[in-house]
């Protein structure tokens, strides 16, 4: 059986990480924004099994699942400040979110 | 073309449209919506890899409580329509050609790397057991156990600060 080469999912990868950042730079909703982030940090997973799988090593794996854990953190800390940006500035647009203090 | 070719391609495609629809979609319910869709085909890439507990964890905790919370604050917010971004001239100028000369850089320098030729020739394709979920938990749980329980704490700081940014000053 064929294996498909390791430089396709990396390819995919960079692709994927490519888009993501895109899309942080291009988007203006703050909930749009953190997903992006979320999936650039996925592209990178992908890159992570890959190399993985192609030194047949295990570390990269137990790295993606670090990941994983810290992606759920930071979800829980970011939605939080979402929230709270929502109740004080009644709006989720970054560009009207560009003072610290108020 | 054998059924993993088939498979690679199919899930590539998906998950690279559900990109292109998260940076084109109006409202953040479709961004999160397309999302999953990206996780879910590579949870799928994850198990052509031979990584099956990763898959697992990539459909359990992304798809499923990660993105469930995001599509829970998006309905907390009714966060509705987003403002288009008006793609000012220097966004269209120097942005997109840039962000594709990026990427077209690190694809050409990934597949001149000799990391490609590796398993394409098959001889760094491990045997089976190598990734399996039995040495993976043995790693997790033997080598790596101080960053595992540090997790656990870095998820409990996690909790605290979403608890103090919640509630009412």
């Amino acid at each position: 059986m064929s294996v498909v080469p390791i430089s396709y999912y990396l390819v995919l990868s960079a692709v994927l990480f490519g888009l993501g950042a895109v899309a942080v730079v291009f988007k203006r909703n703050i909930i749009t924004i953190f997903m992006a982030i979320e999936l650039m940090l996925n592209a990178v997973n992908l890159a992570f099994v890959a190399f993985a799988r192609a030194h047949g090593q295990l570390d990269g794996l137990v790295y993606v699942f670090f990941v994983i854990v810290v992606a759920a953190a930071e979800a829980t800390v970011g939605l939080a400040i979402v929230i709270t940006i929502m109740h004080n500035r009644q709006t989720l647009n970054v560009e009207r979110v560009n003072l610290l203090k108020f | 073309m054998s059924i993993p070719f088939l498979l690679f391609f199919a899930c590539a495609f998906i998950s690279v449209l559900g990109a292109v629809l998260l940076i084109f979609a109006r409202e953040p319910i479709h961004s999160a919506l397309s999302l999953v869709l990206v996780m879910m085909s590579l949870a799928v890439l994850y198990l052509l890899l031979g990584a099956e507990f990763i898959a697992a964890v990539q459909i359990i905790v992304y798809a499923g409580a990660i993105m469930v919370l995001f599509v829970f604050v998006i309905m907390l917010l009714n966060a509705g329509f987003e403002e288009r971004t008006d793609w000012s001239k220097i966004a269209k100028v120097v942005g997109l050609p840039f962000s594709f000369f990026l990427l077209l850089a690190i694809a050409h320098m990934l597949s001149r790397s000799d990391i490609g030729t590796v398993v394409a020739n098959g001889a760094g394709a491990p045997s089976n057991d190598a990734v399996s979920t039995r040495a993976l938990s043995a790693a997790l749980f033997q080598q790596y156990l101080f960053p595992f329980e540090a997790t656990s704490i870095l998820i409990l700081i996690a909790i605290l600060g979403a608890w103090i940014l919640g509630r009412k000053e």
